[in-house]
């Protein structure tokens, strides 16, 4: 009985708003208070990776009163949290909703309501199970062109023999299914020698014992494709105990994932070739649409893939696209 | 009767561990052979050949299988050694030790970066920071088990349930990076000692635990609290103290390991730092041939058990099984391990040994 009373309340305030809001003119979004324009942010935690700290930093930079808005933001991992702090940024009135969802189902009723109070709805960096129709624009990532772009990257080297030491991500998550295709398809096309494939789990510790098994055991190799920061800095390690070298002008080609800070500065300092990033700056994009800069021809964009070469990164990179530290 | 026990393997409680090891490398030197003499591949490097190499700090290093067993197993080794301590006196085990230690290196981490430099002595503050809040945590599970008797594997789930979150509250989210030639000397080799770092801390904290046992009645009173709780306190020993005692002491062992785990790539990552070592650890001390629900106890077993078991997984390392697999073969030589040592087999192989060994004095004596 309580549910059914604060639908309707909610049924009713989203009502009047639209009324006001039509009432208004409803021009094009820059209604509320001061010109603002107020955009309400649902996002999974920042304490969930350093790619989740990025992307609420990057939001919560871009979507700032200097850039004309008025930033209301909710964190959970839950899905059902989530949906909640939806619905009070409806009835609260937001001109903009953006949604990384926690899970990709149970969103229908929500952004219903959402369109039904003219509130525009922006998908950023996950899809959610819904029709097109109900949201303006999702940004998200494409996890497989980020490992093409690194292994395209690889082949741009012209190693003449590639012998690759492939340590694998936690098996079955979206980057290690993302960043292990385009190697694995050169694996089975015969242009690269896959020295050994083992998960670490995400595993510093564990990449370091694999290197370590690999070099114990006298196998040639010139190539280690760590698919994060965390193992090829484990299997860096391996390799200096070993006295192996690595990075510009070594013997051992090193590629990492994620673009940590520290990792860059690697990359900067010649310890390491490559590094690439599955990109959580998509702020700037739905701002852009949302101001009229740039006009889409699809509903689902998906966001550029930012890979590092050793030999081209420079400080300011660093500065802008680091994560963490 | 009692001399008969004994002479089942000859080692008593080590008999386990060191037949294990001895399999592992009987197993190796076969694989060894196959390669060399059958199999003739001419690039093989056999699985025990340690050669002196120069690494990239330009200093004169071992390397090879061994090296990494005994490396790679210290942080294990040096758990193992605790929890032996715990089971002991509690009959349970810690499973909050990897959480824990991912709190303590976190804190080493904190404290080193807070230093606007790092130089020897910033570091050893830094771990003694580290031990006090391992300590701490220690005595909140000792208090748990000891005081308010709750069964020590549900007393620390709680940690082992939270522990990382606070790890993740020390530090943020992303994986803070330290960096400076005193670290990579404590986690890899000191300029001019060949042999890694961990496995002489490993060493040290050997001959400490030794030390302590022949200086204070320690080992006795433990034996005695996890023997019989009742009858050690009847005879005037603090049962409360001890299993608290061994929970704190757990926890320097959480700190040394946990700052060890840092050093070696000069990285804290709160998930994945120790992660799955209770497991081991726990492993480890049952395939020392300790007694899980407590009682007499042996550290050298343990630590032995330790080695057991990164041998088990360099072994499987070396021969490329994929270290999704890994844990399945190792649960099977686990099992095998843990039943040839239970009890029941043990008393019906010492009946079977008895009874070939008396067969043989009877015609021995037929003969004469």
């Amino acid at each position: 009985m309580k549910r059914f009373k604060a639908m309707v309340m909610a049924g009713v305030l989203a009502l009047t708003l639209v009324l006001s809001a039509c009432g208004a003119g409803g021009g094009s979004g820059s209604g509320g208070s001061g010109g603002l324009i107020k955009v309400g942010v649902i996002n999974n935690p920042p304490s969930e990776s350093g790619y989740r700290e990025a992307n609420v930093k990057d939001m919560e930079s871009v979507f700032s009163q200097a850039n004309g808005y008025e930033l209301k933001t909710f964190y959970s991992l839950k899905n059902d949290e989530q949906l909640q702090a939806a619905q009070g940024f409806i009835t609260e009135g937001v001109d903009y909703l953006l949604i990384s969802a926690a899970e990709t189902t149970g969103w229908d009723e929500v952004l219903t309501k959402a369109k039904e109070a003219g509130i525009k709805v922006f998908l950023f960096d996950r899809m959610i199970d819904v029709d097109q129709s109900l949201y303006e624009a999702a940004v998200v990532s494409d996890m497989a062109k980020e490992g093409e772009t690194a292994v395209n990257w690889l082949l741009s080297q012209n190693l003449g023999t590639y012998n690759v030491i492939h340590i694998q991500g936690a098996m079955g998550s979206d980057a290690q299914i993302g960043r292990t295709g385009a190697l694995q398809a050169q694996f089975d096309a015969g242009k690269m020698n896959m020295v050994v494939q083992q998960t670490a789990t995400w595993d510093e510790a564990e990449a370091k014992k694999i290197v370590e098994s690999v070099i114990n055991s006298g196998a040639d190799f010139n190539v280690i494709y760590a698919e994060n920061d965390g193992m090829a800095k484990g299997a860096v390690a391996a390799l200096d105990e070993a006295g192996i070298t690595h990075g510009v002008n070594g013997k051992v080609v090193v590629m990492g994932f994620d673009c940590n800070r520290w990792a860059l500065r690697e990359l900067l300092a010649g310890n390491w070739n490559y590094d690439g990033q599955c990109s959580p700056f998509q702020a700037q994009i739905i701002s852009d649409i949302i101001q009229g800069k740039t006009t889409i021809s699809s509903k689902i964009i998906i966001n550029e893939e930012k890979g590092f070469d050793a030999a081209t990164l420079t400080q300011a990179d660093i500065d802008t696209y680091g994560l963490g530290e | 009767m009692k001399n008969k026990k004994k002479s089942f393997g000859g080692l008593g409680q080590l008999t386990i561990p060191v037949i294990a090891l001895c399999l592992l490398v009987i197993f190796n030197l076969v694989r060894d052979m196959l390669f060399i003499y059958y199999f003739k591949d001419p690039n093989y490097v056999s699985f025990f050949s340690i050669e002196l190499t120069k690494n990239n700090l330009d200093n004169m290093v071992f390397a090879g299988n061994l090296i990494s067993i005994i490396n790679g197993a210290s942080e294990l080794a040096i758990l193992a050694m605790g929890m032996t301590l715990v089971t002991a006196a509690c009959g349970g085990q810690d499973i909050s030790v990897g959480a824990a230690a991912a709190i303590a290196g976190s804190v080493f981490v904190k404290i080193i970066k807070m230093s606007p430099w790092v130089n020897g002595i910033v570091v050893l503050f830094a771990f003694v920071c580290a031990c006090i809040v391992a300590m701490i945590f220690g005595s909140f599970n000792g208090t748990l088990v000891a005081i308010f008797k709750i069964q020590p594997m549900i007393a620390t789930l709680i940690l082992y349930t939270c522990g990382r979150s606070i790890a993740y509250w020390i530090n943020g989210g992303a994986t803070p990076t330290v960096s400076s030639p005193v670290i990579s000397a404590i986690g890899s080799f000191i300029p001019g000692i060949p042999i890694p770092t961990p496995v002489l801390i490993v060493i040290a904290m050997a001959i400490v635990f030794k030390l302590l046992f022949k200086f204070t009645a320690l080992e006795l009173f433990t034996q005695s609290v996890g023997i019989n709780q009742s009858a050690a306190r009847l005879n005037g020993i603090n049962s409360t103290f001890i299993k608290l005692l061994s929970f704190i002491i757990l926890g320097v062992c959480v700190a040394v390991s946990g700052c060890i785990g840092v050093s070696r790539l000069g990285l804290i990552n709160h998930e994945t730092l120790l992660l799955d070592i209770e497991m081991d650890t726990i492993l480890a001390v049952a395939i020392g041939g300790n007694n899980l629900g407590g009682g007499k106890f042996k550290i050298s077993g343990s630590i032995l058990g330790a080695y057991v078991i990164q041998m088990l997984t360099i072994t499987l390392y070396s021969m490329k099984v994929s270290s999704t697999d890994v844990k399945a073969y190792k649960a099977i030589v686990i099992i095998l391990l843990v039943v040839i040592g239970s009890p029941v087999v043990k008393e019906k192989f010492g009946k079977l040994m008895s009874k070939l060994l008396g067969n043989r004095s009877k015609t021995a004596v037929k003969g004469a």
